[in-house]
């Protein structure tokens, strides 16, 4: 568990997690960075950029 | 087990999706020793610091940095997939379409404009609707499909308002009225892996947008065909987007040098990111 630093919401993060792995928050939506597992850590991830895709 | 710089192999990413996650997965199953490069952390001197790595799987997001990327390792020794000149042929859609229609395979009727004049003249002879495309787009952003004269007039108004030089490049094909689904193949090397369709009311059908997948049998056909065009763009590993005629008429639309395929391995329950960790050992002799 971390909170959201958009909402404060709980957010849970599951065991198979990795760092750089993007999650969305479950209360407000916006998309999360983890930074960190051990402790958790998150941050509002990076905007997708206008040149990235497929 | 990531282990530090050193590893042989190196997997270069932007974010870490599914599709990361599950290269990652491979990797660890495997038991083969890898360092994960965060683009945000990339720094390369060209000449003199030593390069640890000998092959690197690109999955840099960014259309703009990923043949950057590319070019950068390749010119250290490090062999990439990608390879940057499949990159730069697939990351640009009038370079795929030269290469394709070179090799001979069928591709929906294209014509390029550098004005919006001129542009329109083309699409005058070549009738409407037809769709209008960004050279260098990805996740259809920014297609517009013109029903008329008065659409195109319009949508390349815009594109000059817009201003970006590459705007000025106008890239236009027939629009096919395929039945409501595409086909994708994914090709690793001389083989093709799997096959799916999607399907979608929207005519841009693209899982990113929220398109649903199922798996397809791979024809002989269909594997022939995306094998020829595998290599018409140089190889790899590659993902074929290919679109219907109404006769059935298979015609590639896309070929993308950097795959999503999470839609993939749910669809068709390939590990599609286990057999691209093999391709790329394989390649690399590691
Ligand atoms: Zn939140």
């Amino acid at each position: 568990m971390s909170n959201c630093p958009e909402c404060d919401a709980q957010v849970s993060i599951t065991a198979d997690a990795r760092v750089g792995e993007i999650v969305t928050c479950p209360d407000c939506q916006t998309e999360l960075e983890i930074l960190g597992l051990d402790p958790a850590e998150l941050a509002l991830a990076p905007e997708v950029d206008e040149d990235w895709g497929e | 087990m990531s282990v530090g710089r050193d590893a042989p192999l190196a997997v270069l990413t932007s974010r870490v999706r599914i599709e990361e996650k599950r290269i990652f997965d491979a990797l660890e199953r495997r038991n083969i020793p890898y360092c994960h490069l965060d683009e945000r952390d990339l720094s390369m001197a060209l000449a003199d610091e030593p390069v640890p790595w000998a092959a690197l799987i690109n999955r840099c997001m960014s259309n703009t940095r990923s043949p950057y990327v590319a070019r950068l390792f390749e010119a250290r020794g490090v062999m990439v997939c990608n390879s940057s000149q499949v990159i730069a042929t697939c990351g640009d859609k009038l370079l795929t379409s030269l290469a394709l229609v070179q090799a001979g395979l069928p591709t929906p009727r294209t014509a390029v404009a550098l004005t919006p004049e001129a542009a329109l003249e083309a699409l005058d002879r070549f009738g409407y609707p037809a769709v209008l495309k960004p050279v260098s787009g990805s996740w259809g952003r920014l297609l517009a499909k013109v029903n008329d004269r008065d659409a195109a007039e319009a949508v390349l108004e815009h594109k000059q308002v817009l201003g970006s030089p590459m705007h000025s490049v106008i890239y236009m094909q027939e629009y096919i009225d395929k039945p409501g689904r595409d086909l994708r193949t994914i090709v690793l090397g001389k083989r093709v892996l799997c096959a799916m369709y999607r399907h979608a009311e929207h005519w841009i059908t693209n899982t990113a947008r929220g398109a649903t997948t199922t798996a397809c049998e791979i024809t002989d056909e269909l594997a022939e065909l995306s094998l020829r065009v595998a290599h018409a763009v140089g190889g790899g590993a590659l993902a074929i987007d290919f679109l219907e005629r109404a006769d059935g008429t298979l015609l590639v639309n896309e070929v993308n040098h950097t795959m999503e395929f999470h839609g993939m391995m749910a669809a068709t329950k390939v590990d599609v990111a286990d057999a691209l960790v093999q391709y790329v050992l394989e390649v690399a002799e590691l």
